[in-house]
């Protein structure tokens, strides 16, 4: 089990892939996972205009519950319209 | 009555207005738009291709809302939301939006309602290639304008 990260629109550009699967030893918050990534793309997935989506579910703006594995954290950026 | 899909293959938007219209027979409105990729023949800049991303968990989901809201707000017959996904071509149908209803008003207004929803805050990035270079969309400030006419009034 781990932690299924989702990057949506540029950040797939930014991250160089569309998924990244991370293992973790115990719950986390968000910014301990960041910390994990490269600065650049943790510099771009924690931006004011990235909406995150825990399980399928958009999170309220300053919303910090702990990931844990087995948990889809979806980073979204500003649409872009159909 | 309802029907929402997301669809990754090119699609005839006559081949799925006049089944479901002929499904609702009641109608006495229908009322329909179809978006296509602008064709731009003729610039050095044009678009060759766009790529329509999307996010299955929230997608369909917000797509699916956002006929019910319309549904709720008019007495529809009948409500059609299609949405490409994947790779198109200029001239390709990306969305084809279709409402029934006994008279014309409805239909007109949810089409537009829907539309302006589906522009502004459907789970969509999109991507577009000009002179061989992909490049991402940005929300436009027209999109966010267009969906403040339905905002009800204090």
């Amino acid at each position: 089990m781990a932690l299924k990260l989702v990057f949506l629109g540029r950040l797939e550009d930014v991250a160089g892939m569309a998924e990244l699967l991370l293992p973790l030893a115990a719950p986390q918050p968000l910014a301990a996972v960041l910390a994990q990534l490269p600065g650049d793309l943790a510099q771009a997935l924690s931006g004011p205009k990235v909406k995150l989506a825990l399980n399928g579910a958009v999170l309220t703006a300053g919303a910090a519950p702990p990931l844990a594995n087995g948990d889809e954290l979806a980073f979204l950026p500003p649409v872009s319209g159909g | 009555m309802r029907d929402v899909r997301l669809l990754t293959a090119p699609f005839d938007p006559n081949a799925e207005i006049d089944p479901f219209a002929r499904a609702h027979p009641q109608a006495g409105a229908i009322a329909s738009f179809v978006g296509k990729v602008r064709p731009e023949a003729g610039s050095d800049d044009a678009v060759e291709a766009l790529e329509l991303s999307h996010y299955p968990p929230l997608t369909l989901p917000g797509m699916e809302a956002l006929a019910d809201a319309a549904l709720r707000r008019w007495p529809l017959l009948g409500l059609l939301v299609l949405h490409r996904t994947g790779l198109l071509y200029p001239g390709e149908p990306i969305v084809l939006v279709s409402a029934l209803s006994s008279h014309r008003r409805a239909a007109f207004e949810a089409t537009d309602f829907v539309m302006d929803h589906l522009k502004s805050e459907s789970w969509f990035w999109k991507r577009e290639k000009r002179g061989g270079q992909w490049r991402w969309i940005e929300p436009r400030d027209e999109d966010r304008a267009d969906l403040s006419r339905w905002q009800v009034g204090p």
